[in-house]
């Protein structure tokens, strides 16, 4: 499964893009996408263990299996109001 | 009714908005850009979403503010983009068949924003540096 990752913020700026792109076996969870992007993003892995993952719009746990359609973004701790 | 914007917002047709003939009170909430934060001089802010996430999870609140009181309308509107110190950031407008559950419900609606809404913003200081803000949002803290 290929995963176009949204990046915002920090993690954009610390990644160096606005989006990552991730490879991941069948079955592969929100976890698996979690590693996958601290290897590709080493500056990033601090901010990535604050942040949240969301699946299709939703904050997801770790243990959450991922389907190839499944829209992908990190969420890093919000400062908007 | 909720609107994220890269204009300038007009807060007081937002009001006017969340008006109801039903509704005794009216309370309006703005977020204003400020110049300090403990010594750090801020210049401007930027202002970034993730918009689809973002209007999920504004729907989601204004629900559970309709679920919590009895609340006539809701309106709401985040700017995007730069922001000069003193231009309006944020603005809530909520109204209610009296005041004390306005005033409650507003102040939720803006507490959980700024907890739960994908929206993030940079402090630009006088020196050209800039750093996106990323504590964890506590209610009620910023």
């Amino acid at each position: 499964m290929n995963f176009t990752v949204k990046l915002f913020a920090a993690m954009r700026d610390l990644s160096g893009s606005d989006t990552a792109e991730v490879e991941l076996p069948d079955g592969a969870t929100v976890g698996d996408l979690r590693r996958e992007i601290a290897k590709q993003f080493p500056l990033a892995r601090t901010l990535l263990l604050r942040s949240t993952i969301a699946v299709n719009h939703d904050s997801a746990e770790n243990d959450r299996p991922l389907q190839s359609t499944d829209e992908v973004a990190v969420i890093p701790p919000v400062s908007g109001g | 009714m909720f609107r994220l914007t890269h204009d300038a917002i007009d807060h007081a047709n937002l009001l006017e908005m969340a008006r109801s003939p039903h509704c005794g009170a009216v309370v309006l909430f703005l977020g204003t850009v400020r110049d300090l934060t403990g010594q750090q001089v801020t210049v401007f802010l930027e202002y970034e979403a993730y918009a689809p996430m973002a209007e999920k999870k504004l729907a989601e609140i204004e629900a559970e503010t309709r679920r919590r009181w009895s609340v006539g309308e809701i309106a709401i509107a985040h700017r995007l983009g730069r922001l000069e110190v003193g231009e309006v950031s944020v603005a809530v407008a909520v109204s209610c068949p009296h005041r004390a559950e306005a005033f409650e419900a507003c102040r939720y609606v803006i507490d959980t924003l700024k907890e739960l809404v994908p929206i993030w913003k940079k402090e630009n200081a006088p020196d050209g540096t800039g750093e996106w803000v990323h504590q964890s949002a506590k209610p009620g803290a910023t």
